[in-house]
């Protein structure tokens, strides 16, 4: 017989484990090896927490009490991870975008960064949620009363609160370890994350062991399984219509909106991309989840004694075939559902208590403002670790004064309800710009107050807290508030009817109250940012007052995400507007990346009110624009007008900056011509001193002195014709260039260009269309000839192909008739594209190819001076000029 | 036997010109016109002296002569290195990179001449601080 | 990727694919929800299909939206998905 206290020492053994792999994936993840703990499998089985003990034990309960009805539990999550298109994807595109840290941030960042409805939904989350972390505190210490049972030993209740004792404290000691190493909910919680992962697999293996074993272990086969589903209590199909509906309907909404939920759907994920493989795969794992669920309700119930618990037939079938090394597998697939959704639902419910209530209480407390307080950072890692115990401890409390009942296990759909009122505001906050933060307040609490009433509070039983008359009667006997039967309603289901109830009236006046009231314009652009995320993935305008000290800030951030990111990220920004050291422009952008930063730490409210006291900007609020604007629409505007104006700055200084490159570049290159002029002039003065001096000491054959006196006089030309490139530069740009107006043909004209260039004689080809060059020009042909000339010759000086090639090719644009000259060589690296056409620029390759780089500037100067234009054409596979006729003078030839 | 020079230079009618006044002198000349491959063939010749212009297509002469001076077999050649460009910066990289001499084009065919007899002769003449300095 | 306000009215071939892909995706849930709601329909009690034959059915059906997601979503290309949002001027 498997003795007690080896099984607590499974469960320790496996718990060691789990603290292992946590610290490795720490590890490996500080060490920067994240890729595979971010891959969608991972995120895949993360979102398995949704499958709690509630469901690994209850969901074979539910089938022996209902039929098929438990299914609705998963079709739910299931068609919502179908359409991952329509919600998931927007949620956490969103939620990425302004660095969501949980649901209560969602809703309070989308309504106008409201600190309220961050409390509200938090409260929401804690009542709705706490219960349902008793519900595991209480499978864990049944599933150990389940195996001390069989072992002989009867439990007194003291050891079962023991066991929920320990399991709360061993929790909260992971929780904290793991779950709050860091701030930044950008550095998400590796370790956590890939321990539920390893859970989530264990839980599934362990409920397909059990099925298996029933199947064809017991049943005998799939045939025989289902005829004992005939042959059962539950053979028929008396499902309610209005259950089924309303069920699925529930357990979406819960999967969307259970804190713990939100938290390994959106901010957890790291990749939109991982979306599209939950979307097929986690179905996948709830379908083989529920597979064997009913075949281990009917065979439990017909093996085990009249009266057995049916929530524990996936314990107790396997025990009761003497299957202990089974049982015990499904007993760690139990304890890893129970104590994955606890680690996770606290992490989720402390990171909402402590940014949405205890650090803006404390930062009040404070009076001064965030300027003041001490280290942020240390408070805020406190506030989550008081918020963890806190939460585990009223979730171990809600066990011990529940009593561990019966009442206990119908609080998972309750709490699924609870935490579902918050669809309808969050559906407003992401499809519905009209939403406003006075209708979700309202529409919430609304929904709230009749989900507690009609069945939260019911819950606890007669007489807990309401009365058994009120629960019959309603109270002071107004018969149509009973919360079994919300006004006069009492056809339908408790559970329908109030859930009906709730979620139809809090979407009335949400909807409502959103219409009637008007929005706050920070409202207004946050509702603009998560309405219209995939329009424009930035962030909301914020007020940015110039008097805002950027080291006011600095010393912000630095408490909360401390100094060295801190610092970095303001360097950063600095470097980015073109500043050096750490302190930046207070520009809005800056404002709002600030804020987005602490936001991963605080959430967005809490955020947004430090940011804002320390620009001063809290007397600048939101309401003193309403005042100067008197209309939001204004504000939109201006939102607008500042983006306009942010781009058009944005381009000046994009401006500047490429002018400033261009001049540093030329300076570089002035100085390079300066050292080139000496070379072009020194050269051929060296060739010329030098033979000179050999033909005067004489004693060379006549042959060698004419050979001699030619290159002199070769290397004199050469000199000449660059002191003639210069001098016609400096006419040029001086501007005193007398223009020669001749009549002529371009065809002719680039006829010419070719013939003096010696091209006619080999060398590069050249290859022109004579049809297109029939247009008469009337212009300075020996100043345009000579422009032709320049294009000519450089592309046979610099065109590197094997057989090099020149296109001219005439074109008509809109600006009129065009030449470009396109060779098939390698071209002009887009670095140098920029300054070919600045005298002394000459690209070093080519260094020796002769001339000293004025070419192009003349070239350039002369269509200047023609009323014409010339530039570089990048992308024709080779160097590619082109020049646009002048267009006055040139006319079509017909 | 006749000594011998390695000129490495790119224009033809410097090469034409050198190469007469050096060749009257009792010199062979040898010469070489590319960058890129003039480091071996200084060490395939190996030359007595050498005669390195700074622009050279393909690379440098200041590069050839830090390859020069890095292989033990050659790096005790006697190296006079030519520019047009006559900064003061060049004849300073000139020096630190070990060359024995440097001279500022134009030339005079006798001042060539003398430089490389000292050049050989080992007693490698410092730079004449007397020369003018062309600098732009 | 702030404003794009010209959408091209005529897609090449393969973005006209992937939009109507997208399509798909989007009908998913609504077909889940027609397939699972469908069972609802029956007769209840001794007289309509056992639990046995609906288990059957909804696991079936259940297996088949998930190859269905599988398929659609494994020729979601990247950049589109990135680039994702709501396309404004409908090709036809």
């Amino acid at each position: 017989m498997l003795t007690f206290n080896l099984l607590v020492a499974a469960a320790l053994a496996y718990v060691a484990f789990l603290f292992t792999i946590a610290f490795i994936a720490e590890r490996r993840a500080s060490l920067g090896k994240v890729a595979w703990l971010r891959g969608p499998l991972i995120y895949t089985l993360s979102l398995s927490i949704y499958c709690t003990a509630w469901t690994f034990y209850g969901a074979v309960g539910f089938a022996a009490r209902s039929g098929l009805e438990y299914l609705t539990i998963y079709l739910g999550p299931t068609l919502v991870m179908l359409g991952w298109w329509w919600f998931l994807r927007k949620l956490v595109r969103i939620g990425r975008s302004q660095r969501i840290t949980s649901i209560a941030d969602l809703i309070s960042s989308r309504f106008g960064k409201s600190t309220a409805l961050g409390v509200i939904v938090t409260a929401l989350c804690v009542v709705g949620v706490t219960p349902y972390i008793a519900l595991q505190l209480q499978s864990l210490t049944l599933s150990f009363a389940v195996f001390a049972d069989a072992g002989g030993s009867e439990w007194v209740a003291g050891d079962l609160n023991a066991v929920a004792l320990y399991a709360a404290g061993g929790l909260a000691v992971f929780t904290i370890l793991f779950g709050t190493r860091n701030l930044d909910a950008n550095e998400r919680h590796h370790g956590i994350v890939l321990a539920i992962a390893v859970e989530a697999v264990v839980k599934l293996a362990a409920l397909m062991a059990v099925g298996i074993f029933v199947v064809w272990g017991i049943a005998g086969g799939v045939e025989q399984t289902l005829a004992r589903i005939e042959a059962s209590d539950i053979a028929h199909w008396e499902q309610s219509g209005g259950r089924w509906v309303g069920l699925t309907f529930v357990a979406a909404a819960a999967f969307l909106c259970l804190p713990r939920m939100f938290h390994v759907l959106v901010v957890e994920n790291d990749n939109e991309r991982h979306l599209a493989t939950a979307s097929w795969a986690f179905p996948t794992y709830v379908m083989l989840m529920s597979l064997f669920v009913v075949p281990i309700a009917v065979v439990g119930l017909d093996l085990l004694p009249e009266g057995s618990n049916p929530d524990l037939f996936v314990l107790t079938v396997p025990l009761n075939q003497g299957r202990e090394g089974l049982a015990t597998l499904s007993f760690l697939g139990g304890f890893s559902s129970a104590t994955s959704m606890v680690i996770v639902a606290t992490i989720a419910l402390a990171t909402m208590v402590s940014n949405h209530i205890v650090v803006p209480i404390w930062l009040r407390s404070r009076g001064q403002g965030a300027m003041m307080s001490g280290d942020v950072r240390a408070v805020v890692l406190t506030a989550r670790r008081l918020s963890i115990i806190g939460v585990l401890t009223l979730g171990y409390v809600y066990y011990r004064l529940s009593g561990g009942g019966a009442a206990l296990a119908a609080i998972g759909l309750i709490s699924f309800v609870g935490v579902a009122q918050i669809l309808p505001v969050m559906m407003g906050a992401i499809f519905w710009r009209g939403a406003t933060r006075v209708g979700a307040a309202a529409g919430l609490t609304t929904g709230f107050a009749i989900w507690a009433w009609a069945l939260f509070l019911p819950s606890f039983g007669e007489g807990a807290i309401l009365s058994a008359r009120v629960l019959a009667e309603g109270p002071w006997g107004i018969g149509w508030l009973r919360p079994s039967a919300l006004f006069g309603f009492d056809a339908l289901d408790p559970l329908l009817q109030a859930a009906l109830w709730s979620m139809l009236l809090n979407t009335a006046v949400f909807v409502v109250g959103s219409l009637l009231s008007f929005p706050s314009p920070l409202e207004r652009l946050q509702g603009a940012q998560f309405v219209n995320v995939f329009e424009h993935s930035a962030g909301a305008q914020t007020w940015a007052p110039n008097s805002a000290q950027a080291e006011d800030l600095l010393i912000v951030a630095q408490r909360i995400i401390g100094p060295t990111e801190a610092q970095a990220a303001f360097q950063r920004a600095a470097r980015a507007q073109g500043k050096a050291g750490y302190l930046p422009d207070v520009t809005p952008e800056f404002v709002q990346t600030v804020e987005r930063m602490l936001a991963g730490s605080v959430g967005a409210a809490t955020a947004h009110a430090m940011v804002s006291q320390t620009l001063e900007g809290a007397a600048v609020s939101v309401e003193d624009l309403i005042a100067v604007a008197d209309e939001a629409a204004q504000i939109l505007e201006y939102s607008n007008k500042l983006e306009a104006k942010s781009a058009e700055q944005e381009r000046t200084a994009r401006a500047l900056r490429d002018a400033n490159q261009k001049l540093t570049a030329l300076s570089i290159q002035k100085d390079a011509f300066l050292s080139q002029i000496s070379h072009e002039l020194r050269t051929p003065m060296t060739s010329i001193r030098s033979f000179s001096e050999i033909l005067r000491e004489g004693g060379t054959d006549v042959a060698a002195q004419q050979r001699y006196a030619g290159i002199i006089q070769d290397e004199s030309i050469r000199l000449t014709r660059l002191l003639d490139d210069l001098l016609d530069l400096t006419v040029l740009e001086n501007g005193q260039v007398v223009l020669n107006q001749q009549e002529g043909s371009l065809a002719d004209l680039l006829d010419r260009a070719v013939d003096t260039s010696g091209l006619r004689s080999g060398g590069i080809k050249v290859i022109r269309r004579p049809a297109d060059e029939a247009i008469a020009l009337s212009t300075d042909l020996d100043r345009l000839g000579q422009v032709f000339i320049n294009l000519v010759s450089n592309a046979q000086k610099y065109c590197d192909a094997e057989n090099p090639e020149l296109r001219i090719v005439v074109r008509q644009t809109p600006q009129g008739p065009v030449v470009d000259f396109i060779d098939n060589g390698s071209g002009v690296p887009e670095a140098s594209q920029e300054v070919i056409f600045e005298k002394f620029s000459r690209l070093e390759d080519h260094a020796r190819a002769g001339g000293a780089g004025l070419g192009l500037a003349i070239c350039r100067e002369v269509m200047l001076r023609l009323g014409g234009e010339i530039f570089y054409l990048p992308g024709q596979g080779g160097a590619a000029f082109r020049v646009v006729l002048p267009k006055s003078q040139a006319m079509a030839a017909q | 036997m006749a000594k011998r020079v390695l000129l490495i230079e790119d224009e033809p009618n410097i090469i034409e010109a050198i190469s007469f006044i050096l060749s009257r002198d009792g010199w062979t000349v040898h010469t070489h016109s590319d960058g890129e491959t003039a480091a071996d063939r200084v060490r395939s010749l190996p030359p007595d002296v050498i005669i390195l212009d700074v622009m050279l297509p393909g690379r440098s002469g200041f590069d050839i002569l830090r390859d020069i001076r890095s292989d033990p077999a050659t790096q005790d050649l006697p190296v006079m290195m030519l520019t047009a460009r006559g900064q003061t910066k060049d004849r300073e990289l000139a020096e630190q990179l070990g060359a024995n001499h440097f001279m500022t084009k134009p030339f005079s065919n006798a001042e060539v001449l003398t430089h490389i007899r000292a050049l050989l002769a080992g007693a490698a003449t410092p730079c004449d601080p007397a020369e003018p300095n062309l600098e732009p | 990727m702030a404003q794009m306000p010209r959408q091209p009215l005529f897609l090449a071939r393969s973005s006209y694919r992937q939009r109507r892909l997208r399509d798909a995706i989007r009908f998913l849930p609504i077909t889940g929800i027609v397939l699972l709601m469908l069972p609802l329909l029956w007769p209840r009690g001794p007289d309509g299909p056992g639990n046995g034959q609906v288990l059957i059915y909804i696991f079936s059906a259940w297996s088949f939206l998930i190859l269905l997601s599988f398929l659609l979503t494994r020729r979601l290309r990247n950049d589109d998905a990135e680039e994702g949002n709501e396309p404004k001027a409908e090709d036809g």
